[in-house]
């Protein structure tokens, strides 16, 4: 296992739902350690991709393989070894915040000690321990968020998908996230993500890979994309290699990207 | 590394996990089981004060009788039971739904831990909740006067049917619930199940029925479900009603098994 170099390893992976393509061969790598970004506007095949390396949807045709296992071969290796943080809440509303930790820190096997003190851990390192014996339904978006965070880390995994970790939260609770992101990778994590919002990528990412209609468009590290495209921003790397926008096909979006 | 498969230890600790986590749900919800022990209750009352005095007297040797309506309390104390279950059932329909839509089950579904242990959580808990409301109805139709004649063994039987029952419908509705995609639509996928009972011996002889209908109710399931319940409370034996019974029930229970594990295992959207 090739753990100490590549995380996950993606060749060819094509997905269609019905006549409609959404991934068009496409070839991805993630060293170990390093925050990949997944840049795109709705549609580009981003949440797809998380689906699929996350082992909730089959692709078409292709080869992946996460902290080395193959997704179609050994899909149990793969969920023992990663975290996933969706889109939408994959939080217990009805449970406390400690409750939601606890129930996954026993569906990951951990002993009943260690249990109480991994809850407690991730409990105050979120800042969930004031509310902790509060129902998740009274959270704000934001506390949701960290705690659905919390949940994905109890198990410790060592590859993290966070699929628009950040979309509709306020800008505090945004930063907040991004120090958290941080901190993960400093232990060592390896972390996918997909993102709308250039900056996000551009200030997370030690590589950001720019999506477009389920083919990767252009791959390289923030700087690198600008010193090609000859912009200084993200939006001007997305025009010049794209050449269009982007822009969000989303109608119910309410940021708009410029 | 440690195997990559997970042990059947290990999916019952799975199992049970998440049956914590649904009767939780069920103690901090209290109007839904509420509302699912009530429909029962109100049937019950329904049955015998309103309708009881002349479906009593419509029962076969019925209009001699000086009881009608206690000799109706007996013939659908059975019926009353099933409905019971059926309740039960029809309500992890929506549980299960709700978990769909809200995203929690995608988590399950990336967590290393049995594809079905999700889903036999809530068919525990749905358990748990039919054995409650079996009691709740027992009891009020005992109040009302309902006698049975059952051995213990004949007692012992009819638990067991209504349990294998519970099993079956109960795995249906959980398939339902992961079949409809949202919980309006699987709050209305097992009204036939609801409706079913009607057209079998529960509230009526089936020989009281057309013939075309008679026919089909006698060759539904519900009908020797509710005449091996009859049999085992009148401490009589209810014969091949009995082996007709588990058969369906064991049919359903692998089939929607199977069913419910395959629409789990497989995800729609991406």
């Amino acid at each position: 296992m090739t753990v100490n170099d590549t995380a996950i390893e993606v060749t060819g992976i094509t997905k269609s739902y019905g006549d409609q393509p959404v991934l068009r061969s496409l070839d991805l790598t993630v060293p170990a350690g390093t925050v990949y970004a997944l840049l795109g506007p709705n549609g580009a095949g981003k949440t797809t991709t998380v689906r699929i390396l996350s082992t909730l949807v089959s692709a078409g045709a292709g080869d992946a393989r996460v902290a080395g296992y193959d997704v179609r071969t050994a899909p149990d290796g793969v969920r023992r070894a990663i975290g996933v943080t969706g889109q939408f809440s994959a939080i217990d509303e009805l449970l406390t915040g400690r409750e939601n930790l606890r129930l996954m820190a026993d569906l990951a096997h951990l002993r009943a000690s260690e249990a109480g003190a991994r809850v407690d851990e991730l409990l105050a390192r979120f800042g969930l321990a004031e509310a902790a014996d509060r129902r998740a339904a009274t959270y704000s978006g934001g506390m949701k968020r960290r705690l659905d965070l919390a949940m994905t880390l109890v198990s410790r995994p060592r590859v993290i998908f966070l699929d628009e970790p950040t979309t509709g939260l306020d800008p505090r609770s945004r930063r907040d996230l991004w120090q958290i992101v941080r901190e993960l990778v400093e232990d060592g994590v390896t972390i996918l993500l997909t993102t709308q919002y250039l900056e996000e990528a551009d200030r997370l990412a030690h590589t950001v890979g720019l999506l477009d209609g389920g083919r990767l468009v252009a791959e390289g590290t923030p700087a690198e994309l600008k010193a090609r495209a000859g912009g200084e921003t993200l939006d001007d790397v997305f025009l010049a290699l794209t050449g269009h926008a982007a822009t969000t096909d989303d109608e119910n979006e309410t940021e708009t990207l410029r | 590394m440690t195997t990559m498969t997970i042990s059947l230890t290990e999916g019952a600790r799975d199992s049970a996990t998440l049956l914590r986590r649904n009767l939780k749900h069920l103690v901090r919800y209290p109007s839904l089981t509420l509302t699912i022990i009530g429909m029962p209750v109100v049937f019950l009352l329904l049955f015998v004060f309103v309708f009881g005095g002349t479906m009593g007297a419509g029962l076969p040797g019925g209009s001699a009788t000086a009881h009608p309506r206690a000799d109706y309390l007996h013939y659908i104390t059975p019926a009353i039971l099933v409905m019971t279950v059926v309740s039960v059932a029809n309500s992890t329909a929506i549980l299960v739904a709700k978990d769909s839509t809200e995203g929690i089950i995608d988590r399950f579904r990336t967590l290393p831990i049995a594809r079905s242990a999700p889903l036999t959580g809530h068919v525990l808990a749905a358990m748990a909740q039919t054995v409650l409301g079996l009691l709740v109805v027992l009891a009020i139709a005992l109040a009302l006067g309902y006698r049975s004649s059952a051995s213990l063994a004949g007692w012992a039987g009819a638990a067991g049917m209504l349990l294998l029952m519970g099993w079956a419908v109960t795995w249906l509705c959980v398939a339902l619930g992961l079949a409809s995609g949202s919980v309006e639509a699987a709050s209305n996928a097992p009204m036939p199940l609801i409706l079913l009972p009607f057209l079998s011996s529960a509230f009526v002889p089936t020989d009281s029925m057309p013939t075309g209908l008679a026919w089909i109710a006698e060759h539904q399931p519900f009908t020797p479900i509710i005449e091996t319940l009859r049999a085992c409370l009148e401490g009589s034996d209810p014969g091949s009603d009995a082996w007709w019974a588990i058969g369906w029930c064991v049919l359903v229970t692998v089939l929607c098994f199977r069913w419910a594990s395959r629409l789990f295992g497989q995800v729609g959207k991406g």
